[in-house]
């Protein structure tokens, strides 16, 4: 297959196409380019899509991480790359709420995602729906809390150690 | 106990005490329990490798916490970590000594503030004997260390107390400030050597 890269545009326009209004307008900013899957419904629909179709072959998932935005909401942040076919890369982010922090997860697409979205439940709360072992990875099994949300506050315990300063 | 070997060769008969000859032989083969936990065990590998040679003081790292004396916490001691660190310095046989190399594992090191998951300190968890401070510590500041427990072990008494020592060589060492403020002999000499020059710079101005 001759490598055709596409730009984010063409991406979102591919997706568009075939699923009708299911993301956001593309954003550009110096730093990073990037669509938001507005209806988590179809998320694993479209990412199955951007990595079965011929155009976008985006084989590999390079980077899956959570973010607290600090208002209330929560993302998931994903770095797709067609590697070894078309070269092209594309950042695809989906939303959810502190109160209902549940995101399809995309471990059955990918399975660099596995580990990746029990990262960021470990440390964010994220629920990812149909992830196959959505456990703690990082901090123990009993940990309380979700330690990189904008509200967490330190226990003063942690098995009897103390734990602030 | 250097002067061992001369004694020997005179008369082969030394005379000492048992607990003396104990000391010697413990602090002579201070055996490292082998592991390390973060940026700080890369410079006690270093330590360890041929470079610092810790074998030259009987000082070699041992996988077993059985057959170990001394645990060098060489990093940052998570919780997680914690329970291990504890469990394997229970199963070390006594005596035991902890050195506690680094900022991590003497207070927590950068993590202090903002590490919810560092342990503040690994005396939080077990006793610690000696503390090494850096970020991380030189070499030559872990040989220090271990040094320092080699003084321990050399005062030590038949079922005496380790506090009791500690005491005893808190008060033979020589307050902080008077080492650092101290003139090195040979600054002195460099420092006599400039106002010479000095001088001589001036008798001659004054003479031309
Ligand atoms: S004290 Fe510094 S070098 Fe040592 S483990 Fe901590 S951060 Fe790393």
């Amino acid at each position: 297959m001759q490598p055709k890269p596409l730009t984010i545009d063409e991406i979102a326009a591919l997706v568009r196409e075939k699923f009708g209004d299911v993301i956001s307008e593309p954003v550009k900013t110096p730093t990073a380019e990037f669509f938001t899957i507005t209806d988590l419904e179809y998320l694993q629909a479209v990412m199955y899509f951007l990595r079965e179709d011929e155009r976008t072959k985006f084989n590999y998932l390079y980077c899956l991480s959570g973010v607290d935005n600090g208002d209330g909401s929560l993302s998931v942040v994903y770095h797709l790359e067609s590697l070894g076919v078309h070269g092209h890369r594309l950042e695809v982010k989906a939303n959810c709420s502190v109160e209902k922090p549940e995101i399809p997860s995309v471990a059955e697409i990918w399975r660099t995602a596995d580990w990746h979205e029990r990262e960021a439940y470990d440390f964010f709360g994220i629920k990812f729906i149909g992830h196959p072992d959505l456990r703690r990875i990082l901090c123990p099994e009993d940990w309380e809390g979700y330690p990189l949300r904008k509200d967490y506050k330190v226990a003063e315990y942690y098995h009897g150690i103390k734990v602030p300063f | 106990m250097s002067l061992l070997d001369t004694k020997f060769e005179k008369g082969g008969v030394i005379i000492s005490k048992v607990e003396d000859l104990l000391n010697w032989s413990r602090l002579s083969s201070m055996w490292p329990m082998s592991f390390g936990l973060a940026c700080c065990a890369i410079e006690m590998m270093a330590t360890n490798a041929s470079n610092y040679d810790l074998e030259r003081f009987g000082i070699f790292p041992r996988s077993s916490p059985r057959q170990s004396d001394v645990m060098i916490v060489a990093g940052t001691v998570t919780f997680k970590m914690a329970e291990r660190v504890k469990r394997l310095y229970e199963q070390m046989t006594e005596p035991r000594y902890v050195l506690s190399m680094g900022s991590c594992a003497n207070c927590g090191g950068p993590y202090w503030e903002h590490g919810y998951h560092v342990v503040k300190g690994v005396d939080r968890v077990i006793p610690v004997d000696v503390y090494v401070p850096g970020c991380p510590p030189r070499p030559e500041a872990l040989i220090g260390g271990l040094m320092k427990i080699q003084e321990l072990i050399r005062e030590e008494k038949f079922g005496g107390n380790r506090e009791d020592v500690k005491k005893r060589l808190a008060a033979k060492s020589a307050p902080a400030e008077e080492v650092i403020m101290a003139e090195h002999p040979n600054q002195a000499d460099r420092s006599k050597g400039q106002d010479k020059k000095e001088t001589e710079v001036e008798e001659t101005a004054e003479t031309a």
